[in-house]
């Protein structure tokens, strides 16, 4: 499967699409998009780099890679920024929007703007537990079709 | 910290769902983790059920300021997605939580032998929050997002030994249907949603009137949870799933499917009540499908031969006595003077009759699995003499036979006697179709006590033991509730289903969440 264009393609290719999956991540709050959508795209740009590269690499490079304990982060993450609520709110209120907090806690201007990085609290951060874990979730999906797959092919 | 309740009702499961697979070295403590979270929410749920026997409807909204907050200055309508919790959400709760238990206590030992157990308990973790999530919720979207999560969870449950053909079959017919039900859910959602603009239980059905966008609405949605909770048209789903998911799985599997049911009395009577109220037809509708289901599940239920799936058809039939109970005092419900005679008892004994029949059929699921464990098939024809060898188990599976035929000092009994008395009420007919199912589910269950436990014992079987102590454990709990729920119905009926039953009922105090707005 594996040919010079695609190997040639991929080199080009994947680290504009992982940047740009990091980037949905990141402005979730702002533009179309979010922890899914952004964290579908990342692993899309891993399913290339799986796709392009030998059997034997892949395996052992991914033997080394805990996805089932990034998904794990993921949804923990998720979960206890919700939780952050439980501090005289309630459960899943954005406590850090607007509060001054350093990172994504700047203050939300009114009216028209460009958007800015630095503000929606709470919803910054799950956007990215949630990006953690459909890249992880993913990419494993992808992963084990692909491995499976080659085995058949080899036996062929 | 109190108030917050609800929310940790499902943060709690969440929690220890996500947990889990990071065990992956070490899968005995995969197991005592998900016995532990399962027990802290029995916990929880108890207080629960507590709290709104204490302060009415509990309503918690999401991300506001404070967990009362539904209307926020200014609104009309709630923005919010909220939980609101009555006593058939907190009667439901409890059952959830309880089976999750015993299903964590009895897989501990169950399924010891197997792979992959920390994924297991982690989807056990998340089926139990799917339940939860919708017998609690108020709102409907919320509804659809949990019945999915539910499906997912159990399909991959139902399909959890893969090594075996027929599990993966199974687990992919659950997925289907799963699907089917929940995108109908989901259209008849976006029906209501286009017409009213919310998605909040409570305000559409103040809402909803009679035209055909809410019909259809309506029969999608009722349709669809029918099929969910293995009602007779849509039954074929059931004996696959119940048989091939691993025995521990089954008392929460059971729980979902009444999670469904629960859904379809929610649905019938809070979210289209102005519909149902002067339509006498949907509770006739729902009568009727409750004997068909019962009749029709306890037929087929003669002829098997293999244990599991005997019994996987008789929780079929059992769910046709909750269709009719309920059925029955949704048939009498604008008719204040039959309700108070006769309808309120029938709600009772249907909803009685859920918690009773999850605690009987998991206890026979159960030792069917037990039987499995020890002889290694669940061919009726293969077993026998087993009852020396494994007392314990034998003297469960009794108890547990005796209460689903409604024999008279266990729970069984006293749930389908008050659905007797009230639906002979109705129309005798129904009463006589009720009582012939019981006659037939005791027949039934003598086959199976003949062929597995009495006789001579074989050969093969000579090495038996009884099944290791978690599972028994797990089974004399089950068995001690269904004698404590038959010898003392009335504090259970006191305590937990009338409360239930009045929920139902009265459905001005839901859609005022419980006086707030």
């Amino acid at each position: 499967m594996t040919t010079t264009i695609i190997k040639t393609t991929t080199k080009i290719l994947t680290p504009l699409i992982l940047v740009f999956g990091s980037y949905i991540i990141l402005h979730g709050h702002l533009t179309p998009g979010g922890g899914f959508q952004g964290g579908a795209v990342f692993a899309s740009g891993l399913a290339l780099l799986i796709v392009a590269n030998k059997y034997e690499t892949i395996k052992t490079l991914f033997e080394k890679v805990p996805l089932s304990v990034f998904e794990s982060i993921g949804a923990l993450g998720f979960l206890g920024m919700a939780c952050l609520g439980f501090a005289g709110y309630t459960f899943f209120k954005n406590v850090i929007a607007n509060s001054g907090f350093p990172i994504f806690g700047g203050k939300t201007p009114v009216g028209i703007n460009p958007g800015y990085l630095n503000t929606g609290g709470t919803l910054s951060y799950m956007n990215i537990f949630v990006g953690i874990k459909v890249l992880a979730g993913l990419t494993s999906i992808v992963l084990i079709f692909f491995l499976i797959m080659r085995r058949e092919r080899d036996e062929w | 910290m109190i108030e917050h309740l609800p929310a940790l009702m499902i943060a709690v499961p969440l929690f220890g769902a996500f947990i889990a697979p990071l065990f992956k070295k070490k899968q005995n403590i995969a197991a005592i983790w998900a016995i532990l979270i399962t027990a802290v929410t029995v916990g929880l749920s108890l207080l629960l059920m507590y709290q709104v026997r204490l302060n009415g409807v509990i309503v918690y909204v999401f991300g506001a300021n404070k967990p009362t907050l539904v209307l926020p200055s200014g609104y009309k309508v709630p923005i919010r997605i909220m939980f609101e919790i009555d006593g058939i959400g907190a009667f439901m709760a409890i059952s959830a939580t309880l089976m999750s238990f015993i299903g964590a206590l009895y897989s501990y030992s169950h399924v010891k032998a197997e792979s992959g157990l920390e994924k297991y308990y982690a989807l056990l973790l998340l089926l139990e929050v799917g339940i939860l999530g919708m017998v609690l919720t108020g709102d409907l979207f919320n509804l659809f997002v949990f019945l999915e999560i539910a499906g997912i969870a159990g399909s991959a449950l139902v399909g959890f030994r893969n090594y075996r053909g027929e599990a993966s079959e199974a687990g992919i017919k659950y997925l289907i249907v799963s699907a089917v039900a929940s995108l109908m859910v989901l259209f008849a959602i976006g029906i209501l949603y286009g017409e009213y603009g919310n998605l909040n239980l409570a305000y559409i059905s103040k809402q909803v009137s009679f035209n055909t966008l809410d019909m259809i609405a309506f029969g999608l949605l009722f349709t669809s949870f029918a099929m969910k909770c293995g009602s007779v048209p849509m039954h074929y789903w059931v004996p696959d799933a119940y048989t091939e998911v691993p025995a521990g799985i089954n008392p929460v599997l059971l729980v979902s499917t009444y999670a469904s049911l629960y859904a379809l009395f929610r649905v019938s009577f809070t979210l289209f009540a102005n519909i149902s109220l002067s339509l006498t037809r949907i509770g006739w509708i729902m009568s009727v499908l409750g004997v068909l289901t019962m009749f029709i599940g306890v037929t087929m239920a003669l002829v098997q031969k293999d244990v599991k799936r005997l019994m996987s058809y008789h929780a079929i039939s059992q769910t046709g006595y909750m269709l009719l109970g309920v059925g029955v005092g949704l048939t009498v419900l604008s008719d204040p003077k039959a309700l108070a005679e006769f309808g309120r008892t029938a709600m009772a004994g249907g909803i009685f009759h859920i918690i009773n029949h999850i605690i009987y059929k998991s206890l026979l699921l159960m030792t069917a699995g037990a039987l499995f464990y020890v002889t290694g098939t669940r061919n009726l024809n293969e077993m026998g003499g087993l009852a020396r060898k494994m007392p314990i188990t034998t003297l469960c599976f009794i108890v547990g036979a005796a209460a689903i035929s409604g024999i008279p000092p266990f729970n069984g009994f006293a749930s389908k006697f008050l659905i007797y008395e009230s639906s002979y009420r109705l129309n005798p007919l129904l009463a006589v179709f009720a009582m012939v199912t019981s006659i037939l589910t005791l027949a039934s269950f003598v086959k199976v006590f003949a062929s597995a436990f009495l006789g001579p014992p074989l050969e093969k079987f000579e090495n038996a033991k009884e099944v290791p102590k978690p599972m028994i454990v797990a089974m004399v709990i089950l068995a001690l509730l269904c004698i404590l729920f038959g010898l003392f119905p009335d504090i259970v009926l006191d305590k937990l289903v009338y409360p239930a039953v009045d929920a139902l009922i009265k459905v001005a105090q839901y859609q005022t969440w419980g006086g707030l707005a």
